[in-house]
């Protein structure tokens, strides 16, 4: 089957390559352009591991052609630090907070909660559930999660996180 | 999972793509958000060889009234529903049903076109657009024509869709103002089809029902018009015995398959507790 050429913008750098028709995004990130952070956890659509941000949406790349992608500009977790190597306020609250445990889904929650924060910069703990409902995490219970993500926000808006009592 | 090879072709506008679709016969499936299309293909239910994809045509994306109608885009996302003003404003029930679908990564790519055309009776849309008289604009390479969405559906994956046509557009009569709606949906879990759920659009004048609209999402193999269930209720003041008697029509209709969301006769008694909380609901929204 005939390539296709594709040019897309990947964490702030162009990338042009020959892709066939049918490679999957998460398949061309992880195997062409050696970007492993986006991971293939159920491939079904359901898990959100291979969670990337394309053109100002969370898509979940193993539902993504990379030709449908031609054009785009996407981020992946390896381009959430600051361009000086210090975390992302998402990354820093993960880390405070005890987002993770075995850190699986960890690189599509951040982009995820990354785009619903640039959405609402001020979200409720409901929001934040309801945003954060296409992301599997089978080690945490969620709950550190959501006060990671309370934390960036707080840390984007100036203002001191307050964790709420339990 | 690798999907079977295929040859992609990406259109800049509606004639040119149903131009491609019917030059190049059954192999070829037009792609919309493809999250229906896209698993099938990994899984090698769907093989097709040629994918045209919708992406490109831009006159395929847009929300606008026009006269006493809403009009919108087969390529409209889901997400670009629920975060319409015109729709929060005028058609509140779709973005109540569109954040119900799957999750919020889906949202963002799946469409409007995409779910009422594929003819899965798991989809929520289909049975809100035979709810509210919806009909559906339809473009072949040499004709354009409209069909009710309640004449759409024919079976699972069967709609009156012909081969190398595609939906464009999706025309819905806005209701009147201060009318009471509501979509209730069972399900197991956050991105799963619903076990049932209904979809209620009515009118109240004075304590009593002008018009009632009832749609059932799930519990047939195609989406389901209640139409007895709504004359039912029509000129009633949705007392509890007659909603009793309208909900029993409504299961009457219901023919589900008993899977794993549970079996048959359990399916169409949810259908009926999902028919009477969006009743509830849609009342208590409703302007006198």
């Amino acid at each position: 089957m005939a390539k296709s050429q594709v040019s897309m913008k990947v964490n702030g750098k162009t990338v042009d390559a020959l892709v066939e028709p049918r490679t999957l995004l998460i398949h061309f990130l992880r195997e062409d352009l050696n970007i492993t952070g986006p991971h293939i956890g159920c491939e079904t659509s359901h898990c959100g591991a291979c969670t990337v941000d394309l053109d100002g949406k969370s898509v979940k790349s193993c539902t993504v052609f990379a030709v449908q992608a031609n054009g785009a500009d996407i981020r992946t977790i390896e381009g959430m630090a600051n361009a000086d190597g210090t975390l992302h306020a998402l990354q820093e609250g993960f880390r405070e907070m005890h987002g993770l445990q075995c850190g699986f889904c960890t690189p599509g929650m951040i982009v995820r909660a990354y785009r619903l924060l640039q959405e609402n910069n001020s979200p409720s703990e409901e929001d934040i559930r309801h945003g954060i409902s296409g992301n599997l995490c089978r080690c945490t219970g969620y709950q550190n999660i959501v006060k990671a993500i309370q934390y960036a926000a707080a840390k984007i808006n100036g203002v001191p996180f307050q964790e709420a009592a339990e | 999972m690798i999907p079977g090879p295929f040859a992609y072709h990406r259109p800049q506008s509606v004639t040119e793509a149903v131009s491609m679709l019917s030059d190049l016969g059954e192999d070829a499936r037009a792609l919309a958000g493809g999250h229906s299309l896209i698993p099938m293909m990994k899984l090698r239910l769907a093989t097709p060889a040629h994918l045209v994809d919708l992406a490109g045509v831009a006159d395929l994306k847009f929300i606008r009234a026009d006269g006493a109608d809403i009009v919108i885009g087969a390529m409209t996302t889901q997400h670009e529903l629920i975060g319409s003003d015109l729709l929060t404003g005028k058609l509140p029930l779709l973005r109540e049903a569109a954040l119900v679908i799957a999750d919020p990564q889906v949202r963002y790519a799946g469409t409007l076109g995409g779910n009422v055309a594929n003819g899965d009776p798991g989809n929520d849309m289909p049975a809100v657009m035979m709810c509210l008289g919806a009909t559906y604009e339809i473009a072949g390479k040499s004709a354009r024509r409209r069909i009710p969405a309640r004449a759409f559906y024919q079976g699972a994956y069967l709609t009156a869709l012909e081969a190398g046509e595609i939906l464009t557009a999706v025309r819905i009569p806005a209701p009147p103002a201060g009318h009471g709606f509501a979509y209730e949906k069972l399900k197991r879990k956050i991105g799963d089809y619903a076990t049932a759920a209904a979809a209620v659009v009515l009118s109240m004048s004075g304590g009593r029902v002008a018009a009632c609209s009832i749609g059932l999402t799930n519990v047939a193999e195609t989406p389901l018009w209640a139409e007895e269930a709504g004359k039912i209720l029509a000129g009633s003041g949705l007392d509890a015995a007659t909603v009793k008697q309208a909900v029993a029509a409504a299961e009457a209709i219901t023919a589900p398959a008993t899977d794993a969301r549970g079996p048959a006769h359990y399916r169409t008694k949810m259908a009926g507790v999902m028919l009477t909380r969006a009743l509830a609901r849609a009342q208590a929204r409703a302007g006198a």
